[in-house]
């Protein structure tokens, strides 16, 4: 029994220019104290995936339809007493600029108690007590004198570590991180992640990690999510994905990043220009920009086809491969008939 | 490796003690410098791409902007093709020569223009062109270089995507045909999809043009594959100068190693063994740099010496160049 | 293992079809042609912000409405008085060479003089007062549009000197920066502490008293010399909060990469503020005039009414206001109507102002 399942879900934004299909009708699951990545370029709908989650999405957008499960009690439509109680609480996020997620006019030890108190029924001393150890927990040096100061005080390392501090205060089960490291310096990075890694492992929590980095999945993540204009591309292990991608997105993703093998020759980018989510075609969104594109990719969407265990690609090109393997996938009439004498 | 190496004895861009120092008010009455570049030198063969990376404050963007003379140097030499830059008439000439492609597509172009008049923008102010024809030839053509469709030219850039306008960045850059480039992080902003593209570009018009460039950048790996050679700049200095290759494969520079080493390498398998060497501690401000070397306050090397003096680039071997007073011991 | 797993690929996609009920034909699997995906993807029609903004804005009721109601009266301010019978400062009762006929004074809208009504009575058609007539017989609705066009001008006119003004000192001192500013900001700044009605009154009498014999005789004198002065002063005083608008606009736009861009191109400053920032502030531009010209109306009601305004007999809606506190009394519609005209204008300037700024003002897009 997975702890987050997530069916079908539909979310849009409702624009004076149309409607935007940010989700289309995705589902994945989450198990205990795993790291679930969710990859995808600006478009893909990766992080209104997770604010659907929480239910913060901003001013037009809306679930439209689908089920998010958080152990077993559905979220969706569930009213805002059982979603303060999550927020926070069971599920916490971080965001890409700690900057601007923390209020400047109170000193980080407000907030730290004030995330505290909100959800647990400590009274302010005990909160300040757990607010040292959660700055403690995240390798904030001298961590008395930081409660006392502003956000503006703290370097960029620093405000992430305070963010993921308020975002563990209450234990909760599942992190979200949305891209928690791009705005960050490279060494940094290497500090935040680390520091997400240990205490994924000292906590026991789940993560889900969302990024446009492959580097970054490749190195923290369990599972992986490849999503493209809302849609779920391709789901399966970080093995799997990275070596045995069946998706042409995936593998296009993966042909046109340089790697440390690289031996300066020419990239092999993925033609053509994101998608206009207001002007969705039908069939595959990624069909126009594909190279192996075939007359059914731009006609209709392939439904999830497993490759391996916990390893599904909505890719038609695995289609191809298994009609190639001369297995009689063809609708002649004749051969669906004996196809079904022979099951 | 891209980019042919000119064999020719004189570099095409030279930077000499280069400083730049911006006054910041720290009281009502007080100012306090603060070297966003102290004493950087280094050349650049025509042909060549010059990789330069760093993390916040190190300056490199400062740099580029600099040898442009957007900002006036508060020290230092630039030498292009062998002529210092300077006065008022070389500095002119200077800017027809060498150009700069920014790095967020957003807001480097005019919400207001059309693609043509952003193009052609360099064009106008030097008034390269003696007829309307001339100058809508010469735009066209460029916008093939970088292969936008031409029947965009009267649309304006909030309808196109960020990799496109980014091209339309480059096609600008290029107007006056000039010999060098600085490009300040020009797909930082780009998806990953599309930063492949832009960089095949770089590649192609650096072979097709004879540019000459000046490559920006944080990522690592990016800068790697379209480099010649890289500097490492850390708090307004160079800290190491190496081939690409070299420099990735084995750097010397103790802040070298733990930048490239704390690379995600986009491999489950190599991120999984890799030991990485997580350096700890934040970057210093560039307001308060440390005496001597400013690496020794998170440097696992550190020695008094590093306190009392900042080391020189010395020449570690094949033009490898260091600047630590202790990387023979090191390495 | 290769074979294990395209074992299971084969059995999980014929499952996956059936479940579907998707029917895959050969044809189908052929590789699609660039025309086929091209076809697919088509580029939104070209829209400018100016576009953009338009759409939203007429989306907005409010604004679109008072947009309306602020082209009608301008528009019959304008054409009315081209085929209105009655002129403003004609004293219907005292034509010369006749005897004074006092029955034409302060008449009800829609009545008739003693004259007038005998020539109804012998078969011609009189045009109605629709406003009725002052307190000298001057018809009072052709007063009134009279008026309103006195306003309206001179609400227009002196907000086009306060841009002008504005603009020019705001984007040198924006841009320049440094000791400029500092000076430009300096003068700003001691303008602002005046009192404004202080200084216009004051100014307004000091220039009737100069400006009189210079503009006799010339057409500026129908005007009248305290219009004049309403002028001189808009243009030293109230230019200030528009340079400060544009010098925040200008200090902001001057840090974008596109400013930068055009430098290393080698542009210079005016080309820089007249190419680039400039442009760039027009949504701000046309949301300050619109709401400044309410603004110069209202002061030159104000000015009116305590007498420094236009010279009669020229009406403007302030003095037609002032005129009628005599008979607020007996005729209280003399003082209602410029006070309804002035209060529509103003109003749906304003609405249209914020309509305007909802529509262009990037900030708040969504």
């Amino acid at each position: 029994m997975s702890m987050l399942e997530v069916k079908d879900l539909h979310t849009s934004f409702f624009t004076d220019a149309g409607e935007v299909k940010a989700v289309n009708g995705i589902s994945f699951s989450l198990e205990e104290g795993k790291v679930l990545g969710i990859v995808g370029e600006s478009g893909s709908g990766k992080s209104v995936t997770a604010y659907s989650i929480l239910q913060i999405l901003a001013g037009s957008g809306r679930i439209v339809s689908g089920s998010i499960k958080f152990r077993d009690q559905e979220l969706v439509n569930s009213g805002e007493k059982v979603m303060k109680n999550i927020r926070g609480n069971k599920i916490s996020i971080i965001f890409q600029d700690p900057m601007t997620s923390l209020n400047p006019t109170y000193t980080i030890g407000h907030q730290l108690m004030e995330a505290i108190m909100l959800h647990t029924d400590r009274d302010r001393n005990q909160a300040r007590e757990r607010a040292l150890e959660m700055l403690k927990l995240v390798n904030v040096n001298e961590p008395e004198k930081r409660l006392k100061q502003y956000p503006h005080e703290f370097s960029g390392g620093m405000r992430q570590r305070v963010m993921i501090a308020m975002a563990l205060a209450c234990e909760p089960d599942i992190l979200i991180a949305d891209e928690p490291t791009t705005a960050l310096d490279v060494t940094i990075q290497a500090q935040i992640l680390e520091l997400m890694k240990s205490l994924q492992e000292e906590l026991g929590m789940a993560i889900i990690m969302i990024t446009h980095d492959l580097g970054v999945v490749a190195q923290m993540c369990d599972e992986v999510i490849v999503m493209y204009a809302g849609s779920i591309c391709e789901q399966g292990t970080a093995d799997e994905i990275f070596y045995n991608p069946g998706h042409e997105y995936t593998k296009g993703l993966l042909r046109s990043i340089p790697n440390q093998d690289d031996d300066g020759s020419k990239l092999q980018p993925i033609t053509g220009t994101p998608i206009d989510l207001l002007n969705m075609p039908k069939g595959c969104p990624f069909a126009p920009r594909c190279d192996a594109a075939m007359k059914i990719c731009l006609r209709e969407r392939c439904p999830k086809i497993e490759i391996n265990e916990g390893h599904s690609a909505s890719c038609w090109m695995n289609v191809k491969a298994a009609a190639d393997a001369g297995e009689p996938v063809f609708d002649d009439g004749e051969v669906t008939e004996e196809k079904k004498g022979e099951a | 490796m891209s980019g042919n190496k000119n064999e020719n004895s004189r570099p095409l861009v030279e930077v000499k003690h280069l400083k730049q120092y911006f006054d910041i008010n720290v009281g009502l009455f007080k100012s306090k410098p603060l070297k966003a570049v102290d004493d950087v030198s280094f050349e650049i063969k025509k042909g060549e791409t010059l990789g330069l990376v760093g993390e916040s404050g190190c300056g490199k963007t400062t740099v580029g902007r600099t040898i442009l003379h957007l900002y006036k140097p508060t020290a230092g030499e630039i030498w292009y093709d062998g002529k210092q830059i300077g006065s008022k008439e070389s500095l002119r000439d200077f800017r027809k020569k060498a150009t700069m492609v920014f790095q967020d597509p957003y807001s480097s172009l005019n919400p207001r223009m059309t693609v043509e008049d952003i193009i052609a923008e360099p064009l106008d102010v030097h008034k390269a062109y003696s007829s309307k024809n001339e100058r809508r030839e010469r735009v066209l053509e460029l916008m093939e270089y970088v292969g936008l469709n031409s029947e965009h030219a009267s649309r304006y850039a909030h309808e196109f995507s960020g990799g496109q306008r980014q091209r339309i960045g480059i096609a600008r850059s290029l107007a006056l045909k000039p010999g060098f480039v600085v490009c300040d992080e020009p797909v930082s902003a780009l998806d990953v999809s599309i930063q492949a593209q832009v960089i095949n570009m770089f590649d192609e018009l650096q072979d097709k043009l004879g540019l000459t460039y000046l490559f920006i950048a944080h990522d690592l790996l990016v800068v790697r594959h379209i480099s010649d050679r890289i500097a490492v700049m850390y708090l307004g200095h160079i800290v190491e100068i190496a081939d690409a290759k070299e420099i990735y494969d084995h750097p010397l520079h103790p802040y070298s190693k733990s930048l490239i080493s704390a690379v995600p390498v986009p491999d489950p398998k190599t991120a999984r063994s890799n030991k990485r060497i997580v350096i700890s501690g934040d970057i210093p401000s560039p307001l308060n740099a440390p005496s001597g070397c400013p690496f020794r306050t998170r440097c696992p090397y550190a020695s008094e010496k590093c306190a009392e003096c900042m080391p020189e680039l010395k020449d570690m071997g094949s033009g490898h160049l260091v600047a630590c007073h202790h990387s023979a011991e090191i390495n | 293992m290769a074979e294990h797993s395209t074992d299971k690929r084969k059995k999980s996609v014929q499952d996956v079809l059936r479940m579907f009920s998707l029917h895959i034909k050969v044809d189908d699997l052929i590789p699609a042609t660039d025309e086929e995906k091209a076809y697919i993807v088509t580029m939104r029609p070209s829209t400018t912000f100016f576009k953009d903004g338009v759409r939203r804005l007429v989306k907005n009721k409010v604004a679109f409405i008072s947009f309306i109601v602020i082209v009608f009266i301008t528009l019959s301010a304008i054409v009315i008085p081209f085929f209105w019978p009655y002129s403003y400062d004609a004293m219907l009762g005292n034509m010369p060479g006749q005897p004074m006929d006092a029955s034409y004074n302060n008449l009800l809208p829609f009545t008739y003089s003693v004259t007038e009504q005998a020539r109804i009575d012998n078969g011609e058609f009189v045009f109605p007062h629709v406003f009725g007539t002052d307190s000298a017989g001057r018809d009072y609705f052709i007063r009134v549009v009279y008026g309103t066009r006195i306003s309206l001008a001179v609400g227009f006119f002196a907000s086009i000197i306060v841009l002008i003004i504005g603009m020019t000192l705001g984007a040198i001192s924006g841009y320049c920066g440094g000791k400029v500013d500092m000076v430009i900001m300096r003068i700003v700044d001691i303008i602002y502490s005046l009192p404004d009605m202080l200084m216009v009154i004051l100014l307004a009498s000091v220039l009737k008293m100069r400006l009189s014999p210079v503009i006799d005789g010339t057409a500026l004198a129908s005007i009248g010399s305290n219009i004049i002065s309403l002028f001189i002063v808009f243009g030293l005083l109230y230019w200030v909060s528009m340079a400060r608008l544009i010098r925040g606009q200008i200090l902001s736009l001057r840090e974008q990469e596109y400013v930068l861009a055009a430098r290393a191109a080698g542009a210079r400053g005016g080309w820089i503020i007249r190419k680039h920032l400039l442009p760039n502030c027009m949504s701000v531009i046309f949301i300050s005039v619109a709401l400044q010209i309410p603004s110069a109306i209202f002061t030159e009601s104000y000015l009116s009414f305590i007498g420094l305004g236009v010279n009669a007999p020229m009406p403007s809606l302030g003095s037609l206001a002032a005129d009628a506190l005599n008979g607020i009394n007996s005729y209280p519609y003399r003082m209602v109507i410029p006070a309804i005209v002035i209060s529509l204008i103003v109003l749906g300037l304003n609405l249209f102002g914020d309509g305007l700024r909802d529509a262009f003002d990037p900030k708040l897009n969504k």
